[in-house]
C-alpha cells in the first residue's frame, strides 16, 4: 500500500523506522522549530527549566518577533527583550530583529529557510501555511518549542489525509482565499480534525505560491494538523530563487509526492469554475457566503495584510482595486505587507503610493490587528473586513465587533464603497 | 487521584481568543493570565470559579491559535480539568505538555449541567456526578501520553534527559 506525501515525510524524518500508519505515536526529527514575541517567552522558560547549555543545533530554530512589533507597550518590549537576549545568549541563527523582522510564515519562505521534505514545527497555528512548499509544517505550543529547541524533536501522532481536489478555472477576483474560505466552510471548523489536508487538482497546480501558501495557511481553521501541496515546477523555482537570493545553510530538498495507491481517509471534489469570491462572516471562519449575498453591510476598518494574504500579489490586486479611486470617508483602510522585501517592492511598484492617494496607510511588516495585538483595534460595534484569518468573537478588538474574512479584491472593493462589495460592483 | 468541582459549562468552538484574548498575551505569568480567563465566552467566570471547579464544554474546545497561555490560564484559575466533546489538536497537546487535565467524553457532556458536582477518577479516567448513579469513561490515552501525563508535564517527563 501507498503513502501520502505527508506520511512519506513523517516517515524520513523518524530515525530507524521503515513503515508508517495513521495513529502511529512518533518522535520525528525537525528540520526548523520556530516562535515569535508571544510564544517564544513561554518555551524560553520551559527551556531554561531544563538547565541546558546549547539549543540543539543553532542553525535551526527561527524567533521572529512580529506579533507585538515595534513594541506596542512595556510589557511586549519586555517579551521582545527577552527573545533577543535568548537568540544572543544562545547563538540563534535566525533571530530576526526589527529592520529584518517579518509576519513569520511569510519571512520564512521567502529566505529559502523551508524546503520541501522538511518536517517544521512552530510555536504558532499557522505554521500550516509552509506545506505549500511541499514540506510537513504544523503549529505546535510553547512548550513543544521548548523540547524541540532542547532535543531537536516533536512527539506526534500520524495523521489521516484529507483529500481535497480543486478542478476548474476560477473566474476572475476569485483566488486561493476564496478556494479556501470555500473549503473550510464545506468540512466545518472541525471538519479535518487531526488530519492532513492534502490540496490537490488541476486549479491547484496553477496557483502562484502565494495563493497556495493562502490556502494551506488557512488548514488550521477547519481543525487540520498540516496542509500540503505537492511540490512542482512552480515550487522549485521558488525555492531556487530564495536559495539563490539568501544562500541559506541547508540547501537540500526532496520533492516528494503521494503514491497512486495512496490511502485516504476521505477525498472531495470541488468544481470552482463557478464559485464566487467568498466572505466569511463572524463569527467563524467557517460562515463563508458568495459576496453577492452580502449587501449593505456597513464596514469601519478594512485590513489588507497577515500571513493569509500579505504577499506581493495581494497588494498588486488590492492596488488594482484601488487605483485611482479614493476609500470612502467612514472606511480605515490598513494596508500591512506581510516583509520588508514585499515593502519594497510595493514601493516599487506604486502600489503604497496607490494606497496612500487612495487613503489608506501602509505600514510596517507585523502581525499588527489580525489577532487584536495593534496597529488597528476594533472599537465597540465596529465592523472590518480583513485579509486574515480569523473571526472569533473579539478576535480584532472589542468582544463586542466584527470581522469579515475575504480575498484582497473584496477587501479593497469594500474599502471603497463603504459596505461589504464585490469589485466587479464598483 | 481523584478531582472533585462544580461544573461551568460551554458550547462547541470555544476558541482561544475567548480563552485568553490577544491584548494580555504581552505577559507570560500564570497568575497574571488565570485573572483573564474565559474572559471573552464569559466575563464572570473568574468570579464564579473555584478551585477545583471544572470546565465541561462541547466539541473542538481550544481551537483557534496555538498560544499555550490558554491552558495556563485555565490551570492557573484553579480549574481541575477539562471535559469535552473533543478537544482541538493543538490545545489538546499544550495541555497534556503542562499538566492540564483533559478528558474526552460526549456522553457526559451531554449529561453534565452547570452548577453540578462531579468526581474525576484521574488514573481510569472515569468521570460521575457526586451521587455516582452513572459513570462515563472517558477516552483513553495511549501510553506514551500517559508517561507525559504521569510525569506531570513535558518537561518533568523532559529532565534528566540527555
Amino acid at each position: 500500500m501507498g503513502y501520502t506525501i505527508t506520511e512519506k515525510i513523517l516517515l524520513s524524518h523518524v530515525p530507524g523506522a521503515k513503515t508508517i500508519a495513521p495513529g502511529d505515536f512518533i518522535k520525528a526529527k525537525v528540520d526548523l522549530c520556530l516562535g515569535n514575541d508571544i510564544t517564544s517567552p513561554i518555551a524560553i522558560r520551559e527551556f531554561r527549566s531544563l538547565g541546558r547549555k546549547k539549543v540543539f543545533n543553532r542553525k535551526r530554530i527561527a524567533l521572529i518577533p512580529d506579533h507585538f512589533l515595534p513594541a506596542k507597550d512595556m510589557k511586549s518590549a519586555n517579551q521582545a527583550k527577552m527573545v533577543k537576549e535568548f537568540a544572543e545568549e544562545f547563538g540563534i541563527t535566525n533571530y530576526f530583529e526589527l529592520g529584518q523582522m517579518g509576519v513569520e510564515h511569510a519571512l520564512l519562505p521567502e529566505r529559502g529557510l523551508i524546503l520541501p521534505g522538511d518536517l517544521i514545527i512552530g510555536a504558532d497555528s499557522h505554521t500550516c501555511t509552509h506545506g505549500a512548499l511541499g514540506a510537513f509544517a504544523t503549529g505546535m505550543g510553547s512548550t513543544d518549542l521548548a523540547f524541540a529547541m532542547a532535543f531537536g524533536e516533536c512527539w506526534m501522532k500520524v495523521p489521516e489525509t484529507i483529500k481535497l481536489c480543486f478542478t476548474g478555472k476560477p473566474r476572475k477576483w476569485v483566488g486561493g482565499k476564496d478556494l479556501i474560505l470555500h473549503a473550510i466552510s464545506d468540512l466545518g471548523v472541525s471538519g479535518a480534525l487531526y488530519k492532513a489536508i492534502e490540496f490537490t487538482g488541476s486549479t491547484i497546480e496553477m496557483l502562484s505560491m502565494d495563493d497556495r501558501f493562502t490556502m494551506c495557511n488557512m488548514a488550521i481553521e477547519a481543525g487540520a494538523k498540516n496542509g500540503i501541496i505537492i511540490p512542482d515546477k512552480i515550487t522549485e523555482k521558488y525555492i531556487k530563487s530564495a536559495i539563490r537570493k539568501y544562500k541559506p545553510s541547508r540547501k537540500g530538498y526532496k520533492m516528494l509526492k503521494s503514491d497512486d495507491d495512496a490511502v485516504y481517509a476521505e477525498v472531495r471534489e470541488y468544481n470552482v469554475s463557478k464559485l464566487e469570491p467568498i466572505v466569511a462572516t463572524p463569527h467563524l471562519p467557517s460562515n463563508g457566503k458568495p459576496v453577492s449575498e452580502l449587501k449593505d453591510i456597513k464596514v469601519n476598518q478594512v485590513v489588507i495584510g497577515s500571513c493569509t494574504n500579505g504577499r506581493i500579489s495581494d497588494l498588486c490586486e488590492a492596488a488594482s482595486v484601488l487605483r485611482n479611486r479614493s476609500v470612502n470617508p467612514n472606511v480605515r483602510l490598513i494596508v500591512i505587507p506581510a516583509t520588508q522585501d514585499i515593502y519594497l517592492e510595493a514601493v516599487k511598484e506604486g502600489y503604497a503610493e496607490t494606497f496612500i492617494r487612495a487613503g489608506g496607510v501602509f505600514c510596517t511588516p507585523s502581525c499588527g490587528p489580525c489577532l487584536g495585538g495593534h496597529m488597528g483595534i476594533l472599537s465597540e460595534g465596529e465592523t472590518a473586513v480583513a485579509t486574515t484569518n480569523r473571526n472569533f468573537v473579539g478576535r480584532m478588538g472589542h468582544p463586542k465587533s466584527f470581522v469579515y474574512l475575504a480575498n484582497p479584491a473584496v477587501a479593497a472593493a469594500s474599502a471603497i464603497k463603504g459596505t461589504i462589495a464585490h469589485p466587479a460592483d464598483l | 487521584m481523584k478531582l472533585k468541582g462544580k461544573v461551568h459549562k460551554f458550547g462547541d468552538n470555544v476558541n482561544t481568543d475567548e480563552i485568553i484574548p490577544a491584548r494580555y498575551l504581552n505577559v507570560s505569568d500564570p497568575e497574571e493570565l488565570a485573572k483573564h480567563c474565559m474572559e471573552d465566552a464569559n466575563r464572570s467566570f473568574v468570579n464564579q470559579v473555584e478551585p477545583g471547579d471544572v470546565i465541561v464544554a462541547g466539541e473542538n474546545f481550544g481551537c483557534g491559535s496555538s498560544r499555550e497561555h490558554a491552558p495556563i490560564a485555565i490551570k492557573a484559575v484553579g480549574v481541575s480539568c477539562v471535559i469535552a466533546g473533543s478537544f482541538a489538536r493543538i490545545f489538546y497537546r499544550n495541555a497534556i505538555n503542562i499538566g492540564l487535565p483533559i478528558f474526552t467524553s460526549p456522553e457526559a457532556v451531554k449529561v453534565l449541567k452547570k452548577g453540578d458536582k462531579v468526581e474525576v477518577s484521574v488514573g481510569r479516567g472515569e468521570i460521575s456526578k457526586s451521587d455516582r448513579k452513572t459513570v462515563y469513561k472517558a477516552e483513553n490515552f495511549p501510553k506514551f501520553i500517559k508517561d507525559i501525563i504521569r510525569a506531570g508535564g513535558l518537561m518533568a517527563y523532559a529532565k534528566g534527559r540527555k
